[in-house]
């Protein structure tokens, strides 16, 4: 893991999370300036897979690889999801739904590095 | 924000709901690793995980059907996933030999942020506040 990357993400994703509550509060609807956001943060999360498929080949483990993989796999979809969910149906609830993505990421994003601080090279 | 009496969830449920999905993914996947890599070093919290996850699926599922039968489902789901917090939350501090690996419900979910504690609540009072109307019952395109 590549602590600067994983930092970046939890930053990224928490000031995305708290973009999606201004808008949620303010009703103004979620415009393309946010999405470009979110793609930005999904793009850092593929740059992250592939940092963590390359450290893990160049011979460091976590202390699960199956558990660490799921996470930078499955934190891929989140994003995704959240954003059609609240795209579909335009209410600011819906737009919350966006909040827990992007909370979710941060946390996820988190108790990577926590693994990554216990693998052994 | 009114709540339209149709078959699925809308508005602020589907933020509940959003936040039951994740965790009932969450809850899928731990269990599913911790079972299938080290199930012999701590089947009863493996067990459990595995228990909290097919809860937490019923409850994603069960609250975002607006039906009276489905908010049957919903109540006891989440009813049984705060006792199952409580319980699993005090047993793992007083007795934390039956527990040497976490589970969701470990400590009242404190290895989730607590959210384990706090989702049930906001579940029922969800249920309670959005009550299904009978004449809803046909709900329309079945």
């Amino acid at each position: 893991m590549n602590t600067v990357l994983a930092l970046a993400v939890v930053a990224g994703s928490l000031a995305l999370a708290a973009w999606t509550v201004v808008v949620a509060v303010r009703g103004t609807g979620i415009r393309n300036s946010l999405l470009v956001g979110l793609l930005v943060l999904e793009g850092l999360l593929l740059v992250q897979l592939v940092v963590g498929v390359a450290l893990v080949a160049g011979g460091q483990r976590p202390p699960s690889t199956v558990t660490f993989f799921a996470y930078l796999v499955g934190i891929l979809v989140v994003l995704p999801v959240g954003t059609l969910w609240s795209v579909a149906e335009k209410s600011r609830p819906s737009t919350l739904v966006l909040t827990v993505a992007c909370v979710a990421v941060a946390v996820m994003t988190a108790r990577l590095l926590q693994m990554w601080a216990d693998a052994r090279g | 924000m009114a709540e339209a009496p149709g078959s699925r969830a809308t508005g602020g449920a589907r933020l509940l709901v959003a936040v039951y999905a994740l965790f009932a993914v969450a809850a899928t996947s731990r269990a599913a690793v911790q079972i299938a890599t080290k199930f012999d070093e701590a089947p009863l919290a493996y067990l459990l995980s595995a228990l909290a996850a097919a809860v937490y699926v019923v409850a994603t599922v069960a609250i975002s059907r607006r039906t009276p039968a489905w908010h049957r489902v919903a109540l006891a789901a989440c009813t049984f996933e705060l006792l199952g917090v409580l319980a699993v939350g005090t047993l793992s501090l007083f007795d934390a030999a039956a527990f040497p690996d976490a589970t969701v419900w470990s400590v009242f979910g404190r290895g989730y942020l607590f959210v384990p504690l706090v989702l049930p609540v906001a579940g029922l009072v969800y249920l309670r506040r959005h009550p299904v109307p009978d004449h809803a019952l046909r709900e329309p395109g079945g």
